[in-house]
């Protein structure tokens, strides 16, 4: 099939199988090897992408289902400005609280963590509450390193960052 | 100009070098690197675990000519030896027709082609055929020996240790004028490393040489299998380590196999070819920790003191001999507990069974045997109507005090701290009973333990490793800024080395973390440091590093001293002219220095086991429910003796992912083997925890320094794998009122234990 998709903002056309699995589209024909494969069966989360602004891993989706949809993978959560890459706040707050070891699994968690952190999710919640809402909502990525405690303080440091005070209401979809 | 940025310090945490590579995915991995042109390789393995291979035959539906294929004569063909070089060279590479196969997975034959696709197929299409023979899926039956696997007996290795006493004997005396006896028979699971990047590996050769990249821990590993089986010289074969995501231990051995095959076909292929194993093939093929059988038995006299304690371990090695003597070895030498006790004995056996190869994992050894012994210590703790931790304090080694070895404890002895550190926080135990947000009955309770980790390799093996690392001035040019390069075979395989190593680096040469490279490690460039394990990365590779930046730092002083132009220069300006006034490279190679007073006897298994040892407590509570059987871990704290905290956050990062996988290996995480196969090797049945399963980690690092550590720095990557397995046990144990001697604590385990109770006592 030819396949038209946004990924990070930018159009991509590529001739491939309509059974093609997302990941191998994204790694292998766009050349965007951020996202990584670890169990190839939806369930370590290490490939997970935002598909119209929600979280899917793209081992489990095909090129036909994303036919002019809009991706947004790890290559696109930072920003740039005045030519100088403006990481996320969940890839700054990884970075700072050591929230990333080995890294394999970090692309998925940053993308998770931007959605939750993004739609307004902690906002609002103490922050025993915002920790243990951040280990539900990231469930679906598997982290072997830290046993998962940096993260939760990470994500809910970049919570503070994005959203410092009240709950925003959730913004549906669509990277950003 | 250079950077004015000041120096790090010892102790503050240099966010990682690597971070922002990793969270913006830049990183590369081996799947990651280009690779134009390469062929995929696959994998054709046997689906019988003992038998002899008769033939191999390539069936229909495949073109033939579009595929390499290889078998073990193409080994021989060239000149090489069909053998994966570790300790004994008992292990083929690929089975030769006509010889023993040892286990369901092993390698038999290799293809590679263009394709992944066409890869898959063609290993689909080779058919082995093996006639079967009778196989050994337990220890009892190795132990039996009716069919033979190695040697005469089935054992790969046994040990024995002796203290304080002359013979059997003595011991059985010495257990008979106890006050009492605990006796004790512990199981603890195989487990899976389950690092999230699976075994990947690429090879190609050029000018005759071949050169590997993949994900691994230990590059001369590789080097040395990789010039046995090639029967070539040093300079014949370049081993590289890309980024690695996560190895604990698990790619410390087995990709010295997945090196020989990619570099096998690669060969055969005239091209680069790459192999990236699926999650099922590396769960099944590759080796998990050594399932382990430990009998037991801990004497105390009237006033509570032990008297004597005797253990007897058995782990199932698998088909080959591996590391399996070098883990037993840890085993056993940690058997006795952190424990002053005048007479020990600890015996072990490793044996050979038809199980795939059993290895490295964190730990080594040690959290098979820390389980059994604090287990013991909680029972003599019941037994005895005593506080748990009280006990321990009571018993435990400090100071002066002598191990099951004879190792006298001299310095760096946490126990008094980590032990006062957990009753500090401790607070009071969680109310027995509840009721679940479900409506079902909870009851809760809390366990304890303390136990020790040796730091680096076992008894000479630092001396003999004799690990090198080297520190050099890069000039630098107009693109450029000059710089130190940072020279060693330790591979960051996400527990921090490069991050650490600059800072030790930048630290003692007192110039910003920003003037210190550390490259990557290859074999061609870097010296051996030894292998990345052993929690001795920081600790003694660290330690060189540390050595060599001191004397460069001293060199570079010196010159400047007799420079007027240079004197008071930022030490890197220096260095970049002392390179360019020089001829030659500028640098520095340092030899690990063992400290004094190291002696070790192999013959007798006495003396200093370890140059130091990690201390540790943990205090776990766990709520059991009492309608599904599951076990939730509420809290659990760790205070473990690092020495000195080099880079807190990767410390408590370190510790913390070494708590969890002693959490999951507690309470449900297993490997199960069927007809010796892994049965559950998917990650949708061979289950870790996730963010959901686990519990808020508190950690609490004690510092008790090492004088000859970097810093006063110890190891830490392994300790913290020990001991929490027990602590879990122990807690269930106190809120349910009955024992848990078995790993995993599952809801299956958790239904039979009170069932068991409930028909005990009608």
């Amino acid at each position: 099939m030819k396949l038209e998709l946004s990924v990070n903002g930018r159009v991509h056309h590529a001739e491939v199988s309509p059974w093609r699995r997302l990941l191998d589209v994204l790694r292998e024909d766009l050349a965007l090897t951020g996202t990584k494969e670890g169990c190839g069966e939806g369930e370590c989360g290490a490939c997970t992408v935002l598909l119209d602004g929600e979280p899917v891993n793209s081992c489990l989706v095909t090129a036909s289902q994303c036919q002019g949809r809009e991706l947004l993978t790890v290559e696109g959560l930072a920003a740039e400005r005045d030519g100088q890459e403006l990481l996320h706040a969940v890839q700054r707050q990884l970075v700072a609280c050591g929230g990333a070891q080995c890294g394999i699994c970090t692309p998925g968690i940053a993308v998770c963590a931007k959605y939750v952190v993004d739609r307004g999710a902690l906002a609002g919640v103490s922050d025993d509450a915002a920790r243990a809402q951040v280990r539900e909502l990231l469930a679906g990525n598997i982290c072997r390193c830290t046993g998962y405690q940096l993260i939760v303080e990470a994500v809910v440091a970049a919570a503070r960052e994005v959203a410092p005070d009240a709950p925003t209401a959730p913004t549906g979809g669509g990277p950003r | 100009m250079a950077d004015p940025s000041p120096a790090p310090r010892i102790g503050a945490s240099l966010p990682r070098v690597d971070g922002v590579a990793k969270v913006t995915g830049r990183a590369r991995y081996l799947d990651d690197l280009p690779a134009p042109g390469a062929w995929y390789g696959a994998t054709v393995r046997s689906t019988v675990a003992h038998g002899v291979l008769e033939a191999i035959e390539l069936g229909d539906g495949v073109d033939w000519t579009q595929v390499a294929v290889v078998t073990a004569e193409d080994i021989a063909a060239h000149g090489g030896h069909n053998l994966i070089h570790l300790i004994e060279d008992d292990q083929p590479a690929l089975v030769a027709i006509g010889a023993t196969v040892r286990h369901v997975d092993e390698a038999i034959a290799l293809v590679a082609a263009p394709t992944r696709e066409l890869a898959l197929a063609a290993a689909r299409a080779v058919r082995p055929r093996i006639r079967p023979l009778p196989p050994v899926f337990t220890v009892e039956d190795a132990l039996a020996a009716e069919v033979r696997l190695h040697g005469e007996d089935n054992v790969f290795k046994a040990f024995l240790i002796r203290k304080g006493h002359a013979d059997d004997a003595a011991l059985e005396a010495a257990l008979a004028s106890a006050h009492q006896v605990i006796e004790g028979r512990y199981y603890t699971s195989p487990q899976e490393q389950m690092y999230i990047e699976p075994q990947a590996m690429m090879a190609s050769w050029q000018d005759g040489r071949c050169h590997v990249v993949g994900s691994m821990q230990c590059p001369y590993y590789v080097h040395k299998a990789m010039k046995a089986l090639l029967g070539c010289a040093d300079d014949g074969v370049v081993i590289t380590q890309s980024v690695t995501g996560g190895g604990f231990g698990g790619k410390e051995e087995y990709p010295s196999m997945l090196a020989a095959h990619v570099a096998l076909l690669a060969r055969k292929a005239g091209r680069a070819v790459k192999i990236v194993y699926d999650r099922e093939e590396d769960i099944a093929a590759t080796t998990k920790r050594h399932p382990a059988w430990i009998h037991h038995r801990l004497g105390v006299d009237a006033d509570g003191e032990l008297v004597a304690i005797d253990v007897d371990v058995i782990m199932d090695g698998g088909a080959y001999l591996t590391l399996s003597p070098v883990v037993l070895s840890r085993g056993v030498l940690h058997a006795a507990g952190p424990y002053r006790c005048p007479v020990v004995r600890i015996r072990g056996r490793v044996v050979a069974t038809n199980h795939p190869p059993h290895g490295a994992f964190r730990g080594f050894g040690a959290p098979q045997t820390t389980f059994a012994y604090e287990r013991q210590l909680q029972k003599l703790a019941l037994a005895r109507g005593e506080d748990p931790l009280a006990l321990r304090k009571r018993l435990a080694l400090r100071s002066g005090d002598t191990t099951a070895t004879g190792q006298e404890l001299t310095f760096s002895v946490g126990t008094d701290e980590v032990l006062a550190a957990i009753e500090r926080v401790a607070g009071p135990s969680p109310e027995p009973r509840g009721t679940s947000p479900h409506g079902a009955p909870l009851r809760r309770g809390r366990g304890v333990c303390f136990y020790f980790h040796g730091a680096g390799f076992t008894g000479s093996g630092e001396q003999r490793l004799a690990g090198r690392a080297q520190v050099a001035v890069i000039a630098g040019d107009d693109a450029h800024p000059a710089r130190f390069e940072v020279r060693s075979s330790s591979t960051d395989i996400g527990q921090g080395a490069i991050t650490m190593f600059t800072q030790i680096a930048a630290a003692s040469l007192e110039v910003p973390a920003s003037a210190v490279q550390v490259i990557e490690p290859t074999t061609s460039a870097v010296p051996d440091s030894g292998p990345t394990v052993a929690s001795r990365t920081c600790m003694v590779v660290g330690g060189v590093v540390e050595r060599a930046c001191r004397a460069l730092r001293a060199r570079l002083l010196a010159w400047a001293e007799a420079q007027p132009a240079w004197k008071g220069q930022p030490l890197v300006e220096i260095a970049a002219a002392m390179a360019r006034a020089e001829r030659g490279e500028l640098a520095e190679t340092v030899q690990y220095d063992p400290p004094p007073g190291i002696r070790w006897d192999d013959a007798t298994y006495t003396g200093s086991a370890y140059p130091v040892f990690g201390w540790a407590a943990c205090l776990v509570d766990v709520a059991v429910d009492l309608d599904s059987y599951e076990v939730t871990v509420l809290r659990c704290v760790q205070a473990i003796d690092v020495g000195k905290a080099i880079n807190p956050v990767i410390v408590r990062g370190q510790i913390e992912g070494g708590t969890l996988q002693a959490l999951g290996w507690a309470l449900l995480e297993n490997v199960l083997y069927k007809d010796g196969k892994v049965a559950n090797a998917t990650m949708t049945n061979c289950i870790v925890p996730t963010f959901a399963d686990a519990p808020e980690l508190e950690t609490i690092l004690v510092e008790v320094p090492y004088p000859y550590g970097p810093s006063g720095a110890k190891g830490v990557g392994e300790i913290p794998m020990d001991g929490p397995a027990a602590a879990v046990a122990n807690a269930v144990e106190d809120a349910l009122g009955c024992s848990f001697d078995a790993l995993p604590i599952s809801p299956e385990a958790v239904a039979g234990a009170l069932g068991e109770r409930t028909r005990s006592q009608p």
